[in-house]
């Protein structure tokens, strides 16, 4: 090609095909957004926005829906799951970057890792078959005849012992997380200079303080990052929570009963939802469970903006 | 080799444009999908027609039957009076509707050390899916099962988390056999299930099921059969306990008056020895083929009505070694005489 396409055009073709491919993704998001919106309008119209998502209701039968049960199972889940993953995931980080010795580092990140790549379908096989009859040997059916001699008014909160219910998927979600919270935190106590460690050893520091006080503040948006990664993660997850839930769309919760996530719900109903509205209010749950990411994206990145400000500053 | 293999190439399209074999579409129902596999695949072998069938589940095949996309559509519940009137109204001719095999639900368990199969009537398995009976040491599930020994043990009831027509069997049985069901629940492909854990397909309930000491649960009789799955027996209307088996679920359908059109719902069956959790599954058809634009001319519709005549009686033997029930004779007798009325534009298709 002659040297003056190059130079005439080179650069405003890369830019074009940068510009449409980047708006491509925004424009499909925006597709989908637009599409969601439309499937559950007839949702939306029957119920009324609000009404539809504090509504306890889900019943085809009758032909009454409402969001509350599962959107409630998400959020509890998630940010249980969450809660259970943070630590392990942070911990797994440190001890490969700060901790392990050299030949150690590379397969324990890379074990951790490859947690990730696992199929979500293999997570509710290995729930079903091997966590499941676990929890409900060691955990739900020693705590529940305790509660029962003991603390009977515990009872009613705890639900049926059988293994399969809100625990167990709670305790696959989060080691489904741990390596996405724990290689972006690695990542980001990787890049903490070496400079700092070796100032606080100079100060007399033992290695907890080193990893308290420098190690972990400087790496801290990385870190939440992570968490944030983690928790979307946590909040769409489909196969793994479906199989291991136990499925029931009505409240009350309880800590070893069966519950229902938005994601549960929809792959459970879509396919033969025969009703017009019923297929609208499954609609309708996604574009709740779109509205929820964005959410909580929204504050994450809100956070993250505070905390980097925090570090300029210092 | 230029131009002669160009004149064998025009030759053998000619010949693919001239012979072309019929090629029929269908979409619907899964539960008999296997099943439809066989009789379609040795039908081809038998004829040269070849049935291209999506198993794209009841709702779906009825929506393609509407669209007029498809030469048949397959489901496993009749189309309601509401369904027939707009068809009727849409298309000037009626839907008629061939029976083609029978299915039963059966009531699955997991019940260590109880070997004889439980017995079960309408009234306590309503009490169980409604989380009234919560024991399986229950006065009303002792009542009917005096020689077996029944542990203490806290029941689980495991239904299906998906819209399945197998839940939509099972809780119009409840429905018809329990008001307290009828008037909670009623019934319909997903339901708001008052107690248990849901479990995603069959598989997903038997799983729950085999996991769980205690459990009950619903499955396709054949998907308990294949598994090798206890279940137990259920009264039926006439105050006998009926096993489901092949037999008991064909019994069902031995009805004194069979209905013209074949619309019957068959559980909480008046039949003697039926077995009372037991439901039809048809192919839906335009009574006059050339008002489906999917229907293209009249051997297409010769050949449809062909294959159907030949899936109510030669394909029968087909049926039981796939754990599908036959058609008992009274049902094929009506269908015989509905397959006759089937025309293109008037003119009959059959004989």
């Amino acid at each position: 090609m002659p040297e003056w396409i190059y130079r005439r055009l080179g650069d405003r073709l890369f830019a074009t095909l940068v510009a449409v491919l980047g708006l491509g993704v925004v424009g499909a998001a925006l597709l989908i957004t637009v599409v969601l919106y439309q499937g559950s309008a007839e949702a939306f119209r029957t119920f009324g926005f609000f009404g539809f998502l504090t509504s306890s209701v889900w019943d085809a039968v009758r032909g009454v829906f409402g969001a509350w049960p599962p959107l409630l199972g998400t959020l509890i889940t998630a940010s249980l799951a969450l809660l259970l993953a943070f630590f392990p995931a942070l911990a797994a980080a440190i001890f490969v970057v700060e901790m392990a010795p050299r030949w150690l580092r590379e397969p324990v990140a890379y074990l951790v890792d490859l947690l990730a790549a696992l199929p979500s379908v293999v997570y509710g096989l290995w729930g079903i078959f091997v966590l499941v009859p676990l929890v409900r040997a060691h955990l739900e059916l020693p705590l529940f005849t305790w509660a029962a001699a003991r603390a009977p008014l515990l009872v009613p909160l705890l639900g049926p012992p059988t293994g399969i219910g809100l625990l167990s998927a709670t305790l696959v979600l989060a080691l489904m997380i741990v390596p996405y919270a724990s290689s972006l935190a690695r990542d980001a106590l990787a890049l903490v200079p070496q400079s700092q460690r070796e100032a606080m050893f100079a100060l007399g520091a033992t290695r907890w303080e080193v990893v308290r006080r420098v190690v972990i503040p400087y790496a801290r948006a990385g870190i939440f990052s992570g968490v944030v990664l983690a928790l979307a993660r946590a909040l769409g997850e489909t196969m793994a929570v479906t199989m291991l839930i136990g499925n029931a769309v009505n409240l009350p919760y309880t800590v070893f009963g069966p519950a229902a996530t938005m994601a549960s719900l929809i792959a459970n109903e879509f396919t033969e939802a025969d009703t017009d509205l019923h297929l609208s209010a499954l609609v309708a749950v996604g574009f709740v469970l779109l509205l929820l990411s964005l959410l909580t994206n929204l504050a994450a990145t809100w956070v993250l903006h505070r905390l980097s400000r925090k570090e300029v500053r210092r | 080799m230029g131009k002669r293999f160009f004149l064998l190439l025009g030759l053998a399209l000619l010949g693919t444009a001239v012979a072309r074999p019929v090629q029929l579409n269908g979409a619907g129902a899964t539960f008999p999908y296997p099943l439809y596999a066989k009789y379609f695949s040795v039908y081809h072998r038998l004829t040269g027609v070849r049935v291209n069938y999506q198993s794209i589940g009841s709702g779906g095949g009825v929506r393609q039957l509407f669209a007029q996309t498809v030469h048949f559509g397959a489901s496993d519940a009749p189309l309601s009076d509401a369904k027939v009137a707009e068809f009727q109204k849409k298309f000037g001719t009626d839907p008629v509707h061939i029976p083609t095999a029978l299915g039963a639900v059966a009531v699955i368990y997991n019940l260590p050390g109880v070997k004889a199969p439980i017995r079960f009537s309408g009234k306590v398995l309503s009490g169980i899916f409604l989380g009234r009976i919560r024991t399986w040491n229950d006065p009303q599930i002792a009542k009917l099962n005096p020689d077996l020994k029944l542990p203490p043990l806290p029941i689980t009831v495991v239904h299906r988390s998906d819209g399945s027509g197998t839940t939509y069997i099972f809780t119009e049985y409840l429905s018809k056999v329990s008001p307290a069901w009828k008037e909670k629940v009623g019934f319909g492909k997903s339901v708001a299930w008052p107690a248990g854990l849901g479990g995603k397909g069959n598989e997903g309930v038997a799983g729950l099921v085999r996991q769980t000491p205690g459990a009950v649960g619903y499955a396709e009789l054949i998907y308990a059969l294949q598994n090798k799955i206890p279940f137990g027996a259920v009264k039926n209307r006439a105050g006998r306990f009926v096993t489901p088996s092949l037999e008991s679920v064909k019994a069902a359908a031995v009805l004194e008056a069979f209905p013209a059109d074949t619309r019957v719902s068959l559980t909480d069956t008046p039949a003697p020895e039926g077995y009372p959790i037991t439901s039809m599954t048809w192919i839906l058809v335009y009574r006059d083929m050339k008002a489906n634009r999917a229907v293209r001319n009249r051997a297409e519709a010769e050949a449809l009505a062909k294959l159907l005549w030949w899936v109510v009686h030669d394909g029968q033997q087909y049926n039981e070694p796939l754990h599908y029930a036959r058609l008992p004779g009274v049902a094929v007798q009506v269908t015989e005489r509905n397959l006759r009325t089937l025309t293109y534009g008037g003119a009959p298709l059959l004989r």
